[in-house]
């Protein structure tokens, strides 16, 4: 399989601090990666450095192929993203919602039209395509803001600790999103804080102090260190940190 | 350019489903002017008035007989001498002091010409317009029932003076007022209102993220504020021209040009109070204490900026407001060309460009 994120000590220094020090892994086609880290681990300046939001101090870096010095704005075009804050407008309809972002990334209206279409059948939403989103339960709103992140079919999609605060039965029907989104061949590079959303991943890498201290399956995480779950497996090492997370 | 137009539309999507704001927006102009301009056209009755009569003939008798038997006017005290006129405005309550020379009669009646004096307070601007118009329309009537009687024109003048405040600052310089406040409101106010709620929401990630241009989503922004600011004007100056009897004396065009430059500058402060605002509630104070205030104290709408001290003087210079509103008045209201006003004009382009360049390089900063 050909990797579509690779990095090659990738770091990022702000000062004397180094949140991020010689990143080195790849990421495949249509896998999903579990990118994990207590607080402060430096998660969320790798992936803004993947987005092509941070310039990195040193190392390699591409994303779909592009590199994230130079090609930026192709990286832009190539990845989707979501944050937990769900990121949707509360005062425009789902239709709206899907027509704006689909906009922005500069799909014509046909294609638009079609995939409002098919997205609001995908998730059983026909019924509300004219509700405003502020009226939707908050586990649809998630389905959606996911649904909408990968509206222009990206290779990559970035989802930022995407089930903060929401009840585990809706956070399990929204893995069956991100499989089915994986399983269309779609990369999916995922932040957590549950670890038994960890145990969804094909592979996991956990940060600790901005170093990756462990990267493997699951399974063979595990084994490695002698847990019976991941949540072992990270208390295990991110018990090690000395950086005080905020 | 697509993109951007998808955009502007978004924009405007969240324009009208806010209605409550919609509303205060295009209803807050309209209700200002009603207000001030209801205000403005009450009745003054029983005015209290000084008489001084150096001539004491038949005429001025008629003539302050017909004065002080109309319900504008209460003939409170005669005086002997002008001299005294100073002190008994001194005491209050006096609106009025109209003075007779010697010979008033006379002069009438052989040349049919005479100069009455009218000494007005004019403390409060909009009373002193509206009682000596008043008085003005007396005296015609009083001209034209001598000119009848004797069958030769007549023409006595009231000599207007007007006391305290000779300019009569104050009566139509709401509306310049008015039209400053509420463009610095929409602009400053909804622009960073608008930003910051992309950052509460999350959105703004997401826009940094997509391939979308960040000048883009500035424009964006700026599009509904800027076209609600230009709906606002003209409403303004709609209802001032109807209703207030105020129409733009000079060149629209001109006036239009220095709104959209003022306009302008509001916007970019908005830019500015959103990069720093975190929560919309910051940005609206931010706005209100920031923007509103000065406008209201420093513009010289409510304050002459004359009789300040040094300090708030030098300060007033720095408010948008302030020079915004001289365009306006030399303009709309005294029909004064680009030569009166090029100056203010000038001010307010420089700051304009100032604050948006600095605004959008601060923007872009941060999105680093």
């Amino acid at each position: 399989m050909e990797p579509v994120i690779k990095t090659d000590k990738l770091s990022k220094r702000f000062g004397p601090f180094i949140a991020c020090n010689e990143l080195t892994f790849t990421v495949d086609k249509g896998e999903i990666f579990g990118f994990l880290g207590a607080n402060g681990a430096g998660k969320t300046t790798a992936m803004r450095m993947l987005c092509g939001l941070l310039g990195p101090s040193s190392g390699e870096a591409t994303v779909a192929g592009f590199d994230v010095y130079t090609q930026t704005e192709k990286i832009k075009k190539s990845i989707g993203y979501m944050s937990q804050k769900f990121s949707l407008y509360d005062d425009l309809s789902v239709a709206e919602n899907i027509r704006f972002y689909g906009g922005i990334y500069g799909m014509s209206r046909p294609a638009i039209r079609t995939k409002t279409t098919e997205l609001l059948e995908e998730l059983g939403l026909q019924q509300e395509a004219r509700t405003l989103v502020r009226e939707l339960p908050l586990g649809w709103k998630q389905k959606l803001a996911f649904s909408v992140s990968i509206v222009h079919d990206p290779e990559i999609v970035f989802l930022d600790e995407p089930t903060g605060g929401v009840d585990p039965v809706t956070r399990r029907q929204f893995w069956d999103l991100i499989y089915a989104a994986a399983d269309s061949g779609v990369t999916v590079f995922v932040t957590t804080h549950y670890m038994d959303e960890a145990e969804y991943c094909n592979r996991v890498s956990i940060m600790v102090d901005g170093v990756i201290a462990a990267l493997d399956s699951p399974a063979n995480l595990k084994q490695q260190y002698g847990a019976a779950t991941m949540e072992d497996v990270f208390y295990e090492l991110a018990r090690k940190a000395k950086r005080k997370g905020d | 350019m697509r993109q951007l137009v998808i955009f502007i539309r978004k924009e405007f999507l969240h324009v009208f489903r806010d209605r409550k704001t919609l509303l205060m927006l295009f209803g807050l102009p309209i209700a200002q002017i009603v207000l001030f301009g209801f205000a403005l056209s009450n009745e003054i009755k029983d005015s209290r008035i000084a008489v001084v009569d150096y001539s004491k003939d038949a005429v001025t008798q008629r003539l302050i007989a017909k004065i002080g038997s109309s319900p504008y006017f209460n003939i409170q005290r005669t005086l002997a001498s002008a001299d005294q006129i100073d002190a008994a405005f001194k005491k209050g309550d006096l609106k009025m002091a109209v003075t007779f020379p010697a010979g008033f009669g006379d002069d009438v009646i052989h040349t049919g010409k005479a100069t009455m004096q009218v000494i007005a307070d004019a403390s409060d601007p909009n009373q002193a317009t509206t009682i000596t118009n008043y008085l003005n329309q007396i005296v015609a009537d009083f001209n034209t029932e001598l000119a009848a009687g004797s069958g030769q024109p007549m023409t006595i003048v009231p000599s207007m003076q007007m006391m305290y405040n000779p300019e009569l600052r104050g009566a139509p310089n709401f509306v310049p007022g008015v039209m400053a406040l509420v463009l610095m409101l929409v602009c400053t106010m909804m622009t960073s209102v608008a930003i910051v709620r992309e950052k509460e929401l999350g959105t703004m990630e997401i826009l940094l993220v997509s391939p979308f241009r960040p000048v883009y989503i500035i424009i964006s922004k700026l599009a509904p504020n800027l076209l609600i600011s230009i709906v606002n004007l003209f409403v303004i100056l709609f209802l001032s021209d109807i209703f207030l009897d105020l129409p733009v004396k000079g060149s629209f065009l001109l006036l239009v040009f220095g709104s959209v430059l003022f306009i302008m500058t509001c916007l970019s402060i908005g830019l500015l109070l959103s990069i720093n605002a975190q929560t919309q509630q910051a940005a609206m104070t931010g706005s209100l204490m920031g923007m509103m205030l000065p406008t209201m104290l420093l513009t010289g709408f409510l304050f002459p900026i004359e009789n300040m001290p040094l300090a708030l003087r030098l300060l007033s210079n720095l408010v948008p407001s302030r020079w915004y509103f001289i365009i306006v008045k030399q303009v709309m209201l005294k029909g004064l060309g680009i030569g009166a006003i090029w100056k203010e004009l000038l001010i307010l382009g420089g700051m304009c460009v100032f604050l948006f360049t600095i605004s959008l390089r601060k923007f872009k900063i941060r999105l680093q």
